[in-house]
């Protein structure tokens, strides 16, 4: 998968790696080739966190990691290569630090970019296979293209609440991403895992999928997962295959592609550039978690309705506000008054937004959005609310 | 009667439910009896066209109807037809 010269282990390397030594699956030969390989991460998230420690464990001679973010609390629940006292820290420096200590013999190159179709390229050329554990899909299809491009195997995992997938994408016959999905899901109708949840151990299962594929793939043993779609139901603990091809009529890696260079992703997937004016139009049916506190001291006479799921609200709520999730609004409209102004919320202003729209649909005339949800009111009004 | 998996993200539509079974010849058949079933579903899956949407693939049993025939695939007793839809979610 290289051209370098092939190095030799260190008398604390053989000791290290000597339950791989002992297979005759991997050996000298295979540690070697562990050794002479360099594997790019993209996100040092949910999946990035087993990947990176395990492949750093592995004996991966050097890893990229690409991340703009730092660590929060939240991420803690599954994001095991970061720890409570780096929440704050960047995420790089905090994975950096976990591979380090694990295995100092790993090259780290840090990456403090978001990959776009700018310096993908560049970034990804310098390594053997790519590692996609993103969270959002321009930068999936930004990642499927770039391999397809350059000719790289992609192992490709995803989660969402207790189910994952996982495959390789972008080998030389095999099908790419854009071979299973076209295009992708309209912004808002997919909930992404900050919306939706996921189970915490989840990304430990899948993660560890792709550090499996890669190091098979490395190691040129065994059966890959290419042309396979692997499916992981947590609840029910069953693992599914699906076959995938690679469509002769893909635009990137079919026979007569049409894209033969990088696109603009964010367009691609539908949603608003980051500048211009679109973003900056404020909807007139928004009002702000302090105008609708200052009408709840006034007495104003006006319904507060939380469309959150019943297991949200028992997290936290705000008093005065009747519980009724978005999907039982079209079931329960009749046990809201119609003449009265109706103010919505939800988490982030995101469900609340689509409430409001069902809402004016059903023929109601009065109803505003509250703009960013529980977590602006707890910013803005009440810091007691707990954030989650 | 065909076994219908529904994923994740869309069982929200389909009463929480992980699968169902439903009759019909062809697969075709069996989604429509799913989406009379559960109304809701139906703007998840198909375009207003009544095209299945592009981020949504459907599998007879372990193969992508896209490389059978497509809606007219016959679907015996027995049949397991997965709806399969993109997600994005690792890093957050």
């Amino acid at each position: 998968m290289n051209t370098e010269p092939p190095v030799s282990l260190s008398k604390e390397e053989i000791l290290r790696y000597s339950r791989h030594l002992i297979m005759p699956e991997v050996g000298m030969e295979g540690q070697l080739k562990l050794k002479n390989a360099s594997i790019l991460l993209v996100g040092t998230g949910g999946l990035g966190a087993p990947l990176g420690m395990y492949l750093a464990a592995a004996g991966i001679g050097r890893i990229g990691l690409v991340d703009f973010d730092v660590v929060d609390a939240s991420n803690l629940h599954r994001q095991v290569i970061h720890g409570t006292k780096d929440i704050g820290r960047k995420k790089l420096d905090s994975a950096a630090d976990t591979i380090a200590d694990i295995n100092p013999n790993v090259k780290i190159d840090k990456y403090d970019v978001l990959l776009t179709s700018e310096n993908a390229m560049e970034i990804c050329a310098n390594y053997d296979l790519i590692i996609d554990g993103t969270d959002n899909f321009p930068t999936r299809y930004l990642v499927n293209d770039v391999c397809v491009l350059l000719k790289k195997p992609n192992v490709y995992g995803s989660i969402f609440r207790f189910e994952g997938q996982a495959t390789v994408f972008a080998t030389e016959d095999g099908p790419c991403y854009r071979c299973l999905y076209p295009e992708p899901p309209p912004p808002g109708l997919v909930p992404s895992c900050a919306e939706g949840g996921v189970l915490g151990i989840l990304p430990g299962v899948v993660g560890l999928i792709q550090a499996t594929e890669a190091i098979k793939l490395i190691l040129g043993v065994g059966e890959p997962l290419i042309g396979r779609l692997v499916l992981y139901d947590a609840l029910a603990m069953r693992f599914r295959e699906l076959k995938l091809r690679r469509n002769p009529e893909c635009p990137v890696c079919g026979d007569n592609p049409t894209v033969t260079q990088l696109i603009d992703y964010e367009q691609f997937c539908g949603l608003p550039q980051h500048e211009g004016p679109a973003a900056a139009e404020v909807n007139e049916g928004d009002v702000d978690p302090l105008d609708v506190k200052a009408m709840l001291d006034r007495g104003d006479d006006f319904i507060l309705v939380d469309v959150r799921e019943p297991h949200e609200y028992l997290i936290c709520s705000i008093p005065t506000a009747t519980l009724i999730p978005l999907g039982e609004i079209a079931k329960r409209v009749n046990e809201l008054d119609s003449s009265k102004l109706v103010v919505a919320h939800c988490k982030m202003g995101g469900r609340s937004a689509k409430a409001v729209a069902q809402l004016k649909e059903l023929g109601f005339k009065r109803v505003r959005n509250m703009t960013g949800g529980i977590l602006a009111w707890s910013d803005k009004v009440d810091p007691t609310v707990p954030k989650y | 009667m065909a076994k219908v998996l529904i994923p994740t993200p869309l069982r929200q539509f389909a009463d929480k439910k992980d699968s169902v079974e439903l009759d019909g010849a062809t697969v075709a058949e069996v989604m429509t009896a799913l989406t009379a079933q559960f109304p809701t579903l139906r703007k998840q899956l198909f375009t207003d066209e009544g095209k299945l949407r592009s981020f949504v693939n459907v599998y007879l049993n372990d193969e992508d109807i896209r490389y059978l025939q497509k809606d007219a695939t016959a679907v015996k007793a027995g049949d397991t037809l997965s709806i399969v839809p993109s997600i994005a979610g690792g890093a957050q």
